[in-house]
Parts: C-alpha cells; sequence; structure tokens
C-alpha cells in the first residue's frame, strides 16, 4: 500500500483565546473522496485553510506526501484548491483563469496551452465558455471553470470547499458525477469540506465528523455506514438530519 | 388592547393584558407594562396574566421577554401565566417561560479609553503599513532577481487607468490651482506695484509644493480608492487566497504592477500639473494684470529653478510609493464582505491623504534644513 495522500497529526485549530477543534488526527489515502463533515462554525473552512498552507494551526502537523507540510512559498504548488465561491478572476476569461498557472510554471507555447485549456473545459462540460467573463456565468458553471483551474496543473490531490451549496439539485448532481469521474477515470484524491450530506452519501468513501461542542472528531469511516450504524447519538443525528431535540 | 393590575398583598403583582395585542398596539402596552414595572419593588413576584388575550403577534411577545429580562435585572421575577394554548405556543419559540438571562451590556466605554485605543490602533496601523512596506521590498528585490516571475503585462493597462485617465482631471486641478493662486497673490502684490511677481509666487509653489501635492491628491482618490476596492474585493471573494495556493504571490502579482505603474505615472503627471498650474497664473498675469506673455515667461525661467521642479518630481515618486502602498495594505486587510471593501476604500484615502501631507511637511522640513 502507498503512502496516504495527506496526513493530518493532532491537530489544534483557533485563533489565541478560541479553539476549534482539539488534537485532530486522520488520514486521506490515495484515491480516496474524502470528506469532512460538521456543522456550521465547526471549522471546517479553517481545517481547509491549513491543509492548503493559507493559514498555520495553534499545533499539530500535516504533511502532503511527496512535500512535507504545505507551504505556498515555494513555488508550484502540488495541488488544486476550489474555493467556496470559485474564486475565478473577475478580469480574466475563463480561458484565462484556467492558463494563469500554465502560463506561470509551465514553458509550454501559447498554442498548447490553449489546447490543454479547452480540454480541461471540456472535461467539466463548459466547452464554448471560453472566451465568457464570471461574472456572465450561473453559480454551477463558476464551480465547474473553478475545478477546471484547480486541475490546471495536473494535481493528484484536490480540496474543495462546499462544492455544492448554493447550487441547484440539478447542477449538484451533475457536480457530483464530476467528481466520481476525477476520481475513478483519473484517479484523483478529492478532499471535499461540506455540510451537504445528499452529495456525500453519493460520492464519498470515507469521512470524519467534526463536532463543535466537544471540539473533537467524534466519527469517522465510511458515510453510509456512520448513518446506519453509528451508536453515538450525535453522530446519528447528524448524519441522518434530525433535530437537536429529537 | 388593555391592561390592569391590582396589587395583592404578599408583595407579588399581577398585570392582566386582554384582547388583540398586536405590533400596531405595541407602543401602547409596552408604555403601560414599563410604567407597572417601575413600581414594582426588588425581590418581589410579578404574574403576567395572559388569559384573556385573543391572540398576540412576535413583536409583543418579544416586548414581554424584554421586561422580564429587565425585570429579572432588578430581581424582580416575572412570569407568564394563563396563556391559551396558541399564545402558549408563542410564549415557548420565544422563551418567554424559561428563566431570562440577565445579558450584561458591555460597559460603556469613557472618553479617555476611546482616545486611547484610538491612538493605539492609529501607530499599530502606522506599524503594519511599514511592514508591509517591507514585504514589498522583499518581493521587489526577488522581482529584480529573476524579472521573468514579475506580472508586467499588467504594468502598462494601469498606467493607462491611472495615468492617462487622471490627465484630463490634473489638467484642470492644476491650471484652477495656478489660477486662484496668481488671483490671490495679485491683489496684495498689486498694492506694491509689483504684480511681475505673481510669476515667481505661482511658479515657486507650483513646482515645489502645490503641483506635486494637488496631483497625488488627485491620484489617490481615483487610483488609490480603485486599488483599495479591487484588493478589498478579491480579498472577501476569496481570490487572494486562490492566488496563493497558485503560487502567485499577491504582492509580486498585485502590488508590484501597481506601485511601478504609479511610480511611473506620477511624475509626469506632476510635470503637466506644473505646466498648466502655470499656465494658469499666466491666464491671470496677462489678462488680469496686463503682463505680457513674453513679460511672465522671463520672470518664471527666472524664478524657477531646475531644483524646484526636480524637487518636485522626486516628491512625486514618494508619493506614488505612499499611495499605491497605503491603499493595497488597506484592501489586503478588508474582511466583512462588500461592506467591508467600502470601509476599508474610505479608510485608505483618509489614511492617504494624512499620509500624503505627513511626507510633505517631512519634505519641506528638511529641504529647509539642509538649504534645498
Ligand atoms: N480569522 C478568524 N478569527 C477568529 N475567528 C474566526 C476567524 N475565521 C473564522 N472564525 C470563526 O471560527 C469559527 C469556524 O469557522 P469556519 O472554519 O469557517 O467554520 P465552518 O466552515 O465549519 O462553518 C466560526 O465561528 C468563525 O466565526
Ligand atoms: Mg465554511
Amino acid at each position: 500500500m502507498s503512502a496516504p495522500a495527506l496526513t493530518v497529526t493532532g491537530l489544534t485549530m483557533g485563533w489565541d483565546d478560541v479553539v476549534l477543534q482539539q488534537d485532530a488526527t486522520f488520514e486521506v489515502a490515495r484515491r480516496e473522496v474524502f470528506a469532512v463533515l460538521g456543522g456550521s462554525g465547526c471549522g471546517k473552512s479553517t481545517l481547509l485553510r491549513y491543509m492548503i498552507g493559507l493559514d498555520a494551526p495553534l499545533a499539530g502537523t500535516i504533511v502532503i506526501d511527496g512535500i512535507g507540510s504545505p507551504d505556498l512559498d515555494v513555488g508550484r504548488p502540488p495541488y488544486g484548491v476550489m474555493f467556496q465561491s470559485g474564486a475565478l478572476f473577475g478580469g480574466l476569461t475563463v480561458a484565462e483563469n484556467v492558463a494563469l498557472q500554465l502560463e506561470r510554471w509551465t514553458t509550454l507555447p501559447a498554442d498548447a496551452i490553449s489546447a490543454i485549456v479547452r480540454a480541461k473545459l471540456r472535461l467539466v462540460g463548459l466547452e464554448g465558455a471560453e472566451e465568457k467573463l464570471p461574472a456572465e456565468l450561473s453559480g454551477g458553471m463558476k464551480k465547474r471553470a473553478a475545478i477546471a483551474r484547480a486541475m490546471a496543473l495536473e494535481p493528484d490531490l484536490l480540496f474543495l470547499d462546499e462544492p455544492s451549496a448554493g447550487l441547484d439539485p440539478v447542477s449538484a448532481v451533475e457536480l457530483d458525477e464530476l467528481f466520481l469521474t476525477l476520481s475513478r477515470v483519473l484517479g484523483l484524491t478529492l478532499v471535499i469540506v461540506t455540510h451537504e450530506l445528499e452529495s456525500i452519501f453519493r460520492i464519498a468513501n470515507q469521512c470524519i465528523l467534526l463536532d463543535k461542542e466537544s471540539k473533537s472528531i467524534i466519527g469517522r469511516g465510511d458515510p453510509k455506514v456512520l448513518r446506519d450504524t453509528s451508536t453515538d447519538p450525535r453522530v446519528h443525528r447528524f448524519m441522518n438530519r434530525l433535530p437537536r431535540s429529537a | 388592547m388593555s391592561t390592569a393590575g391590582d396589587a395583592s398583598a404578599d408583595a407579588s403583582t399581577s398585570f392582566a393584558l386582554q384582547g388583540h395585542l398586536t405590533l400596531a398596539t405595541a407602543a401602547e402596552t409596552w408604555r403601560a407594562l414599563q410604567e407597572r414595572a417601575r413600581a414594582v419593588a426588588s425581590g418581589s413576584r410579578i404574574a403576567v396574566d395572559l388569559s384573556a388575550v385573543e391572540s398576540m403577534d412576535g413583536g409583543t411577545m418579544a416586548l414581554l421577554v424584554q421586561l422580564r429580562a429587565e425585570l429579572a435585572a432588578r430581581g424582580v421575577r416575572a412570569e407568564l401565566t394563563g396563556a391559551r394554548e396558541a399564545v402558549q405556543a408563542l410564549v415557548h419559540l420565544y422563551s418567554g417561560d424559561v428563566a431570562p438571562v440577565s445579558g450584561k451590556r458591555a460597559p460603556h466605554e469613557g472618553t479617555l479609553a476611546q482616545i486611547g485605543r484610538g491612538t493605539i490602533e492609529f501607530f499599530l496601523e502606522t506599524l503594519r503599513i511599514l511592514g508591509f512596506l517591507g514585504d514589498m521590498l522583499l518581493s521587489a528585490l526577488g522581482v529584480l532577481r529573476e524579472p521573468k516571475t514579475g506580472n508586467w503585462k499588467d504594468v502598462v493597462p494601469t498606467m493607462e487607468r491611472t495615468g492617462a485617465n487622471a490627465v484630463p482631471i490634473v489638467v484642470l486641478i492644476n491650471f484652477l490651482v495656478g489660477f486662484v493662486m496668481a488671483f490671490q497673490g495679485a491683489n496684495q502684490l498689486r498694492q506694491f506695484g509689483a504684480s511681475i511677481f505673481v510669476a515667481d509666487l505661482v511658479g515657486v509653489s507650483i513646482t515645489r509644493e502645490l503641483g506635486p501635492l494637488m496631483t497625488a491628491i488627485i491620484v489617490c482618490g481615483r487610483s488609490g480608492a480603485a486599488f483599495a476596492a479591487e484588493l478589498g474585493s478579491m480579498r472577501v471573494s476569496e481570490e487572494i487566497d486562490a492566488l496563493r495556493t497558485m503560487g502567485f504571490g499577491p504582492m509580486r502579482y498585485l502590488v508590484l504592477p501597481r506601485t511601478v505603474a504609479l511610480v511611473l505615472v506620477m511624475p509626469i503627471l506632476t510635470l503637466l500639473g506644473d505646466f498648466v498650474g502655470i499656465l494658469g497664473g499666466m491666464a491671470v498675469g496677462i489678462g488680469g494684470l496686463g503682463l505680457t506673455f513674453q513679460g511672465y515667461l522671463i520672470e518664471t525661467r527666472k524664478a524657477v529653478v531646475l531644483w524646484d521642479v526636480s524637487s518636485g518630481l522626486v516628491k512625486s515618486v514618494v508619493f506614488a510609493i505612499a499611495i499605491s502602498l497605503i491603499a493595497c495594505q488597506q484592501g489586503f486587510a478588508t474582511t466583512g464582505g462588500a461592506e467591508g471593501v467600502g470601509r476599508r476604500t474610505t479608510s485608505a484615502v483618509v489614511s492617504t491623504l494624512f499620509a500624503l501631507i505627513v511626507i510633505d511637511a517631512c519634505f519641506t522640513m528638511f529641504f529647509h534644513a539642509f538649504n534645498l
């Protein structure tokens, strides 16, 4: 068995005086679709920021296979990130957004770059939208474009923050299909931060569930198994979407 | 609706509410309840009898809950009693049936404390901007060492935006400044029959002080605000985070090209401002004081030496760096959505104006001290 794609050990999350999560430890295996679950405000996005190297945790280590701890100052990043809002650059067309990293980190000539860009956009179902500006795209299209951009440098590891938040049900399902393709056909490892359970049951094969009150991971494993067999009432409630008082 | 009260023997009071209680009658209810509540002694109990209430809306319920909390803070226990089923559901929804939490308000900050905090904040902000300057110099060094990593293609469009597009307003304002100054000066100088010295007055003040400063103020209002707003909205839409995860340093990619563009453009705008400022003075000299074109020109050339112009240009470069730096720093520091962008844009412009005046004063003192 190969080394895990991502190893998180003893992570303490928070700011000077607030601790969000304590001593979080987990591993993401290669080619896994791994979900970080939890209610609003439990620290999912914060964890994501640590994993992609935007912020440093209060304590603990994160190791990405092949590069060690994430560091954004060392050059070409080995993973792709899709932000919740897409975070496309508003002044650039969709194609330019996708091409940006190829221009910066490869020596490919312009025609080769535009061929790759076109192929990526076709992969995410956005052919023909090359010359559109982000403001002209729908919410689902923005997320697709952001995925194409995150995949520009052929990373093995993709991080996604709330991919299906704010999407209509049809777009959400289409996006899930895309994730399954990325994982099964291209062999990518996906780390998805979300509270949208429906999509997680469809695509994720591993998850952790963060809890705000106990500041710890209260459940881990296959999300469907967790839903059906967990004896922890908090896990049972979250995975089955039951109200707190039930 | 109406309220009725009766004080019974055992230091417990009861109010009765009745009828349909809606937001339309809420003001009246609120006043009546407060009046009665004020009369209640600490340590006693109150029952608010809701049995005659036919219906009640959420607004009125919220007022009752607030009243309970206020009474609880004074040591009076208030209970909502006798509600019918529909009203009781509302009582429950608004937590009128659980012990009120006496939320202590944060004590109001005194004037002195506010001044103190403002002062500390001011120094911290200054420190942050200096730290930002350090970061920018480091990344400038990095780009000099590896020119291929610079975002050069943004420089020319930014120059156009901040320079070429600012020409009309720079011309207009500086012309008027020269014009107004000559006008005011002329009134004084004419009394001594020294009208020709208007040329000296305008020439020297425009090239040394007002040309660079007015131009910088215009650029601050146009481009400083634009930089802060652009970077601020990139910050709140996670675009700056995205840039970082794509391996582009935001300093290198966003701040440096803007700063380089401003540094290139500002001296040119300032020269232009100097020129039209002198023209403005000349218009008054020829039109209002009866001076000749040649006479005014010769006097100006006699009065204005090369150093007057070039010291202004030196200033303009420093102004350009200050504008870009403060605006970008404020943009990066934006938090809190669209509203945050507006707040930071305002504070970028205000801080930059302040910095421009301070820098200008420092230059003046420096030049004076060294007889420059
Ligand atoms: N920079 C920050 N400083 C202090 N607290 C923060 C900061 N960013 C987020 N928080 C707080 O941390 C908590 C967790 O945030 P987040 O990780 O975004 O939660 P989630 O993504 O799980 O909804 C929230 O209560 C939020 O208000
Ligand atoms: Mg989040």
